[in-house]
């Protein structure tokens, strides 16, 4: 290889660096994977945030939930209203106490936003028939959850708008969450 | 010579031996003559049944003679599969380990609320990485590893595995941590892939599972050190493990490590997911003790349930890990943790994985208390619970539990006729 090929190269890749750092940064290097469309991304993004963005249209009360609770077969492993069943409770024993904490780990009630309730049915139940839920069976079972644990009364129609606003009891009642960095103690001044 | 070579003998009287051994063979003919030969080899043993059968061909299996074996966690909890065919938590029989790697096949297992395992066929699985990036991309496995991997030690802990009183051997206090060797792609390889925006914070990682476990995690982890892991202990990730495809979250809890992973949703808020809220806490002290693995150690070697045969010599033999790097000094103590004596390092420490520690000990007979403690590079130490009780300010009794993860010191009781028994009963 002859240096005269050399020398033009060297003298191009700095004014690349210079004019388009930010761009060099975020630019792909290998090309390797397939752009999903919209479609695809549609149907696979189940996540709902707090702000309900992804949330699919639809609606219903506590009403229509109770009736889906035993249609739906919930009632046979969580009990017939929350509690007694071999799955987890999703009603509280202790739903006077005025401390959310001390009325147990219940998804109803300490989920800090109701999206985190309508993500859950979603995604993972009923047990073996996950994703068989339409959004308004979701929606109101959802608010038929939130009705057994005095969150929300029972004419209340949940829907895109109205579910990401429900008020849960926990409000901000809970620790702010770690603000990890890497090579760094968990808890600044611990012993340990 | 003393032995009993008649097995050899009755191999060599039916011939099979001399058809199927490759050692035998170059000896056959001066031996086929006479074939009452006693073989001058003590002790020789009779072929393994089925030695050379196709499968063992194909896929070796262990003697049998190691009987080692997973147990459901904890001791008296829901088994697994139970009676739906759920698997919750399955515990790796540490007593038995030896070096730094778990076994794939006795590697633990636990799942987000019970789960069955997907038969996922690897030509068919995708990786999606959307949200707050220039260029969404979906990944083949067959792209994942045509893509530069690393390959990295790694321990996985469940938040869950804390000793009890209940607990009588180590596979029972601890055996809910194991370590292997992980090949994959760095998640920070196709976020740069990708272009992750400015606004990004958290990232949602989820399973292809039945209940599709999803778990937030803060983007710097991303950036860090996670890897797409595809490969394990040298073979293809199990399917109790992930298979095809897991994420590594190196030194945070478990319940990260998703397995079956489908999707990567880069987001700029926690998403408070089923896991995420199960993550939240009341006291942020709690909190912050969280995600991150602390240091930890245990002494393997002797544990509960095992028995020293008589005084003298004895390699302790224990693990140390921790989540925030590499482990830097293992001290054991032999007399209840009046005196604590710095450990030997078999092989150098890697970060977030298993490094064995050895102790050489001569017993005198009596009884007494061996312990373990660990410090990590960041200059972490691994706690005793009774100074962690003053820490949080509660009495150490028996109904003290220690907040959040608890990585705190395992006494071993060692009786003056050699039962060694959890210090904590």
């Amino acid at each position: 290889m002859g240096s005269h090929k050399i020398l033009p190269f060297a003298f191009v890749l700095p004014v690349l660096i210079i004019g388009g750092a930010s761009v060099l940064a975020q630019g792909p290097t290998y090309r390797i994977g397939r752009t999903p469309t919209p479609e695809e991304i549609k149907a696979l993004d189940i996540s709902i945030g707090p702000t309900g963005e992804e949330l699919p249209p639809g609606r219903g009360n506590a009403k229509e939930g109770a009736t889906l609770y035993r249609t739906k077969g919930c009632a046979g492993c969580h009990g017939a209203q929350g509690i007694g069943g071999a799955a987890p409770i999703l009603k509280s024993k202790d739903p006077k106490n005025p401390d959310v904490w001390a009325r147990e780990r219940i998804l109803p009630l300490r989920a800090p936003f109701a999206t985190t309730v309508w993500d859950y049915i979603n995604r993972g139940m009923p047990l073996n028939r996950e994703g068989t839920l339409t959004p308004d069976e979701v929606y109101s079972l959802t608010a038929f959850l939130l009705f057994i644990n005095d969150v929300i009364p029972e004419d209340q129609a949940l829907d895109q708008e109205s579910l990401p606003k429900v008020k849960m009891p926990i409000g901000d009642k809970y620790a702010p969450l770690p603000d990890w960095k890497p090579r760094t103690k968990r808890l600044q001044g611990y012993p340990f | 010579m003393g032995s009993k070579p008649l097995n050899r003998r009755a191999l060599l009287k039916n011939g099979a031996a001399l058809a199927g051994g490759l050692t035998l063979g170059a000896a056959a003919p001066a031996m086929g003559a006479q074939q009452t030969l006693e073989s001058h080899h003590a002790p020789s043993w009779p072929m393994i049944k089925g030695n050379s059968d196709k499968n063992m061909v194909a896929y070796g299996d262990r003697s049998k003679y190691v009987t080692s074996v997973r147990i459901a966690h904890p001791v008296g909890g829901r088994p697994s599969p139970d009676q739906f065919g759920l698997t919750f938590h399955i515990a790796t029989p540490l007593q038995d380990s030896v070096g730094v790697i778990t076994p794939s096949s006795l590697h633990y297992v636990a799942t987000t609320r019970g789960a069955f395992m997907p038969d996922i066929d690897p030509k068919e699985h995708r990786l999606m990485i959307h949200g707050l990036v220039d260029r969404p991309l979906t990944f083949t496995m067959e792209d994942l590893k045509r893509l530069p991997s690393v390959t990295r030690l790694h321990f996985i802990e469940c938040a869950g595995n804390r000793s009890s009183r209940a607990a009588k051997n180590v596979q029972q206090t601890h055996g809910m941590v194991s370590c292997a060797e992980w090949t994959g792609v760095l998640l920070s390889a196709l976020l740069k892939e990708c272009g992750v925006k400015g606004s990004a914070k958290w990232f949602v990682a989820e399973g292809a599972e039945e209940v599709k476990g999803a778990s937030s995690m803060p983007i710097a982890k991303a950036m860090d050190d996670c890897i797409l892991a595809y490969g394990m202990n040298g073979e293809a990730v199990r399917p109790q493990n992930g298979f095809p495809l897991r994420l590594m979250v190196p030194g945070f809890e478990g319940i990260f490590h998703t397995k079956y992973i489908r999707r990567i949703k880069i987001v700029d808020q926690y998403y408070m997911n089923y896991n995420d809220f199960g993550h939240l806490d009341q006291d942020a002290k709690v909190a912050a003790l969280e995600y991150q693995i602390g240091p930890k150690s245990v002494i393997t070697f002797p544990s509960g349930e095992q028995r020293l045969p008589g005084k003298g010599f004895y390699e302790i033999s224990g693990l140390a890990w921790s989540g925030g790097g590499a482990i830097k000094l293992v001290e054991v103590s032999t007399d209840g943790g009046k005196k604590w004596n710095k450990a030997e390092f078999k092989g150098t420490p890697q970060r977030m994985a298993f490094t064995r520690f050895g102790y050489p000990w001569n017993w005198d007979g009596s009884e007494t208390e061996i312990l373990s403690r660990c410090t990590d590079e960041l200059g972490q130490a691994q706690p005793t619970r009774a100074q962690l009780a003053k820490y949080w300010n509660q009495p150490y009794d028996q109904t003290f539990r220690v907040p959040g993860l608890d990585n705190s010191v395992q006494p071993w009781h060692i009786a003056s006729d050699g039962s060694v028994t959890n210090g904590f009963a």
